[in-house]
């Protein structure tokens, strides 16, 4: 798992519109990047769907949402219909899970997709908070971002 | 700005919607949309001792729950907070207002109140701040159960 402090690995990966978005482009604002799973899946669906619920308070700490699996974009868009969200949703689909390699979050086969983790990247794209799950089949309650945004 | 850090869920108080007696009871953070919620209930509503509810509303993922909610709420003011969540989980087909309008005649509500009930801003609190209570302790996913401020029941599920 990447550290606290150190610089954020910069990246370029397609949003659910298939438009590149980077790591770069929050330069000056902070992200909460949440590496998820995969799309469709039970936990993945609920973790982000409450997280959508209490956007407008992570927003008001000045911190923007951005989740990323291993998902092509076009799954992405159909997810994020489905759940009726609005985050962006970043697809680290080709290298599959380069990104989450990055970060340290992703699980080697036989699962192949990035573990449940919240990376805050600060303004100057230093990593300023991380938390891992125990298991891809837990994830944080949004109560854990806002005590780190606290 | 709501403060929406970890904290343990409220004590138990007058105003909660409250189901059985006892000493002994589980607190139920639960969304009337969720379709898990409904499958749970009628074993949820059997539970010995006290079963508090405290609404948990995902407005992205099931788009009626506000409302649906909010009317449970509107009928737990002419006392039948119970009654209209008994059914809106036995009929989760028919949730759109006529729907709601039809519930409330079978249940034999006062139409007009429950209209400016479901609507008013004190529902809307209500429900708010119940949700809130929920967030900052960790619900993650309906139906939360607690006993003792403690989260029971963790969803087993692969990811």
């Amino acid at each position: 798992m990447i550290a606290v402090g150190e610089q954020a690995p910069d990246f370029t990966l397609r949003d659910q519109d298939g438009e590149k978005v980077s790591l770069s482009d929050y330069s000056g604002r902070k992200v909460l990047l949440v590496f998820y799973p995969g799309d469709f899946s039970p936990v993945c669906g609920d973790q982000l769907s409450i997280y959508q619920e209490v956007k407008p308070e992570i927003a008001e700490q000045g911190v923007e949402l951005v989740g990323i699996s291993v998902d092509s974009f076009f799954a992405h868009k159909a997810f994020q219909e489905k759940l009726g969200i609005d985050t962006t949703l970043l697809s680290d689909f080709e290298p599959k899970g380069e990104v989450a390699r990055a970060y340290g979050s992703y699980l080697d086969a036989p699962l192949g997709f990035a573990n449940r983790t919240l990376v805050l990247v600060d303004e100057e794209g230093q990593v300023a908070w991380t938390y891992e799950s125990p298991s891809p089949g837990e994830f944080p309650g949004a109560n854990v971002i806002f005590d780190a945004l606290s | 700005m709501a403060n929406l850090g970890s904290a343990q869920i409220p004590p138990i108080g007058p105003d909660d919607h409250v189901l059985g007696a006892g000493e002994e009871g589980i607190v139920v953070y639960a969304d009337l949309g969720c379709p898990r919620c409904a499958a749970g209930w009628p074993q949820l509503r059997e539970h010995p001792g006290r079963l508090v509810f405290r609404h948990f509303p995902v407005a992205s993922k099931h788009s009626r729950s506000p409302a649906l909610h909010a009317a449970a709420e509107a009928a737990g003011r002419q006392g039948r907070f119970f009654e209209m969540v008994d059914s809106l989980y036995a009929d989760r087909g028919r949730v759109d207002d006529p729907h709601l309008w039809q519930r409330v005649e079978n249940l034999d509500l006062d139409l007009k109140r429950f209209e400016a009930d479901r609507r008013g801003a004190e529902a809307q609190a209500r429900i708010r701040r119940d949700f809130e209570s929920g967030i900052r302790a960790g619900v993650a996913g309906t139906p939360a159960i607690f006993d003792a401020c403690t989260l029971r029941t963790v969803r087993e599920r692969e990811f």
